[in-house]
């Protein structure tokens, strides 16, 4: 028996939405927020429209259920309970978006914010346009000072930065599960390897008090570690970081 | 005819007046002007400035950018300077782009009628310029008034960055106002000497007119590229004071001149396309005439095919443009995608993709006009859906908005198994595939109404579906592996190879099909004019989507200078030196918008009244 076009559509839809709830909130444990998840179905939506009225018997078809509810007078009493219920769908998804709740108001968190143009620390004014790892070109030059600096930032952040970043730089160390948001995950290749590493000297250097407006609310306990780790030691730190997850910094040497 | 005259002498008078307004007024009566033309030939009986004179003594020719107070922003009435100055650019930009893109295609057009004889190209390039002309009328007008509001209102609300910038660009600005008026006259030449110059030597003149006219337009728009990209990249003068070491090219020549030129020169011609496109939906949709409907019908196809030629390049040029943005400044780059402005590139992502859902659903229902397109919309269903899922990883961004609870239950900012979606690899992956499928879509288009007679179809449809294949592979293992596994230098190199690989797809499709599809057979003729109305409203979701786009995408590359005008430079001081919110920059957008498609179609309406009076006469 071959389903009416406008059931079929119905039921892509509604299989496209219970196939992400399924694999995303049940297999995987990792639910799609809700507003991208309203994206999502918003274009899956339109295009099923689009689909089904591609064609001219298709539409006619699509749109004949609906002309009959409409215009059919033994669908009388169908018409009148779709007429209520459509307002009334309608009523409550308004009034559940508005009534108030306990629920934080939803806030769109910038996490990589634009570093400043310089950086005052040291008691002195780096320029991010320029600034450098003065550590990386050893990298190529002498490989096994370069080994030795890597050690040595891996002796910092095992001193001092995993007990919140973690064993393995990805975001589950001891402490991890008393901030909200979890301290970064360096392995995530949305995270450090988006950026250059002067972009990690000035978030190391200032932490979380040190981040931009753009960057309100500031939810971050990210230390000032320019107060307890010298220049050179959050240089290599960040070598330590790099070498360690076998990310790369955003670089332009291709060019 | 005599409402048309009318128009072409007040569009005329307008466009003098305009000249010599910017000509009289802007640089002739600061002294600013004078100041530079003076140094400028001081420097040139000297020699060049390296040549002449120390580099100490260089920067102490010319002034500093100054250093501004909000005191020295002038505020008048109840205006917010910044906004008017903002709708009154965008308003210019939009007219500027489709005055200057239709001739780009028209000249391309003709071209092919002259090498093939074919008179149905010459014809149809005349088609597009007469039907146009009167929104060509309207539009350079506008866009003159326009231009010369805009110089208006930097002049009366921002004169000190006026003339820092009029400083820099001193012959550039006055080479600018004289190429306004050669584009004008070359323009109507172009179009009124159409029927007079055909034929052999004739045909050549009047090609080259057309020639001069895009020379003429391209140069204004690059002019007017350097000053903006100036003030992103400034280049040419003291980066501590700001001031001009000598040298008007080297300004001009600046970091990110070219990118925005090359982005520009292809936006214009799918923006063209697509206002042509919506002015053919307009008359379709406004005639009850079957063989008016027919023309308009074929009118809008064509015009349909130009935006889509302009639209597949596009992401590439806009790609290469923000990894140069990103190249030159980390701040910047940061701003513009992960940063302030990382949600607007959300919507630019989701407008993006309603352009090419757009652009399938009009093809698709093009098919109605074939009798032969029941073998190929079976396949409609699949294409959608590729498409749609690459839509989806798109625009899926990289930050996301999350209630408290939804960021504990997935322990932190990112999402495991989406966040790799939201970085660039993941998008070029995207953005190729659909490029791809769209193009599918335009394939089984023109296959509809044709049955392949060679002997070997079906061998050639399976060599074009491995073509497809591979090429979808190649795209999906470049970007995941180079995308993920590699540094950012082979990440941004790995894009060249994905575009090569639907290249490929693209151009070995269309020779294969030319072999394949020579003396083929129609199933009947195209039934021009025979497609459902919703069709038309995909060319009018085009145009608008284009132009809500150049919008936003405007103000976002104008936006991530921040509190500077220009960056790192020249400070911007006033009580608007801020970055406004997302919602407000939307707004401020989607009024300019509604203002401009209103205009537009003013001049859809005034010039269906007027081919009404032409037909009564």
């Amino acid at each position: 028996m071959k389903l009416p076009k406008l059931l079929q559509a119905v039921l892509v839809v509604v299989g496209v939405y219970i196939g992400f709830k399924l694999v995303f909130s049940v297999g995987l444990h990792q639910p799609i927020p809700s507003s991208l998840l309203t994206m999502y179905m918003f274009f899956v939506v339109v295009a099923t429209l689009l689909v089904t009225t591609a064609t001219e018997e298709s539409a006619k078809e699509m749109s004949a259920p609906i002309k009959a509810l409409v215009e059919d007078p033994s669908k009388k009493t169908i018409r009148n309970i779709v007429f209520v219920l459509v307002p009334l769908l309608a009523a409550w998804m308004t009034y559940s978006k508005l009534a108030p709740s306990f629920e934080a108001p939803v806030e769109l968190r910038t996490i990589h914010p634009a570093p400043p143009s310089s950086l005052k620390a040291y008691g002195k004014s780096f320029d991010m346009m320029k600034l450098e790892n003065p550590f990386s070109k050893f990298q190529k030059e002498d490989p096994e000072k370069f080994k030795v600096l890597v050690k040595e930032g891996g002796d910092v952040y095992y001193k001092n930065c995993h007990f919140c970043h973690g064993d393995k730089l990805d975001g589950q160390g001891q402490y991890a599960q008393g901030f909200n948001p979890l301290p970064l995950n360096f392995q995530d290749v949305g995270t450090i390897a988006q950026l250059q590493e002067s972009y990690l000297f000035w978030r190391i250097a200032t932490g979380g008090p040190g981040l931009p407006k753009e960057a309100t609310p500031w939810l971050s306990a990210m230390p000032v570690w320019k107060d307890f780790l010298t220049e050179d030691e959050i240089w290599k730190v960040i070598l330590f970081l790099y070498d360690y997850t076998g990310q790369a910094p955003r670089s332009w040497a291709a060019h | 005819m005599s409402f048309f005259s009318g128009f072409k002498r007040l569009t005329c008078l307008t466009l003098l007046l305009s000249l010599l307004f910017a000509g009289g007024f802007s640089f002739t009566s600061i002294p600013v002007f004078a100041n530079m033309a003076n140094a400028e030939e001081a420097v040139k009986s000297e020699g060049t400035p390296t040549e002449s004179v120390k580099e100490g003594e260089k920067k102490a020719e010319y002034p500093p950018a100054p250093k501004l107070t909000a005191a020295d922003y002038p505020q008048i009435g109840g205006f917010n300077p910044r906004i008017l100055v903002w709708i009154v650019a965008q308003l210019h930009l939009w007219f500027a782009a489709f005055v200057l893109a239709v001739p780009i295609f028209v000249l391309i057009i003709e071209a092919i009628g002259m090498a093939t004889k074919d008179q149905r190209y010459d014809n149809m390039a005349y088609e597009f310029i007469k039907v146009s002309m009167a929104a060509y009328s309207i539009t350079a007008s506008i866009t003159a008034i326009m231009g010369g509001l805009l110089t208006f209102t930097l002049l009366v609300f921002y004169p000190d960055l006026f003339k820092y910038m009029a400083s820099l660009f001193s012959r550039s600005m006055l080479a600018y106002a004289f190429l306004f008026f050669a584009e004008s006259a070359s323009l109507y030449v172009y179009y009124y000497g159409w029927h007079w110059l055909e034929g052999g030597f004739k045909k050549w003149v009047h090609l080259t007119i057309g020639l001069v006219l895009n020379f003429v337009g391209t140069v204004l728009m690059l002019l007017a590229n350097a000053w903006v990209t100036f003030s992103m990249s400034p280049n040419g003068v003291d980066p501590a004071t700001g001031a001009f070491l000598g040298s008007e090219w080297d300004v001009i020549h600046n970091f990110l001149w070219n990118p925005l030129n090359l982005h520009r020169v292809i936006a214009n011609i799918a923006y063209g396309g697509s206002i042509i496109g919506a002015y053919a939906a307009y008359k379709f949709l406004s005639s009850s005439v079957k063989e008016e409907k027919a023309h308009y019908d074929w009118m809008g196809y064509t015009a349909n095919v130009i935006a889509v030629g302009g639209l597949l390049p596009l992401p590439f040029a806009g790609y290469w443009l923000t990894a140069e943005i990103y190249a030159y400044s980390q701040q910047m780059g940061i701003t513009l995608m992960g940063g302030a402005f990382a949600w607007l590139f959300i919507m630019q992502a989701v407008l993006i993709g309603a352009l090419f859902l757009s652009v399938n659903y009009y093809l698709w229902c093009g098919m109605g006009r074939s009798e032969g397109s029941g073998r190929y919309t079976k396949h409609i269903w699949w294409i959608a859906a590729l498409i749609v899922g690459c839509f989806l990883v798109w625009f899926t961004p990289h930050t996301l908005v999350l209630t408290n609870q939804e960021l504990k239950a997935l322990g932190g900012p990112y999402h495991k198994y989406l966040g790799p979606l939201g970085i660039m690899p993941a998008k070029n992956t995207a953005v190729n595939i659909m490029i791809i499928m769209t193009f599918l879509s335009f394939t089984l288009y023109r296959r509809a109404n044709k049955i392949a007679t060679v002997s070997w179809a079906a061998s050639g449809s399976a060599i074009q579906a491995a073509i497809f294949v591979a090429a979808i592979l190649n795209i999906i293992f470049l970007g995941v592996y180079h995308g993920y596994f590699t540094n950012t230098a082979y990440k941004v190199a790995a894009s060249i190879p994905q575009v090569l690989s639907t290249a490929v797809v693209i151009i070995s499709t269309l020779i294969i099909d030319s072999m394949m599809f020579k003396g083929a057979k129609e199933v009947g003729p195209l039934r021009w004019g025979k497609v459902p109305d919703r069709s038309q409203y995909a060319l009018f979701m085009l145009a608008v989507s284009f132009t809500w786009l150049m919008g936003l995408m405007g103000y976002v590359r104008s936006g991530i200078r921040q509190h500077w005008h220009v960056n790192s430079i020249m400070r911007d001081n006033s009580i608007d030196a801020f970055t406004p919110t997302i919602g407000v920059a939307a707004q401020v957008v989607t009024s300019a918008t509604v203002i401009f498609m209103a205009i537009v179609i003013f001049i859809f309406w005034l010039s269906n009244i007027s081919s009404k009076k032409s037909a009564v006469h």
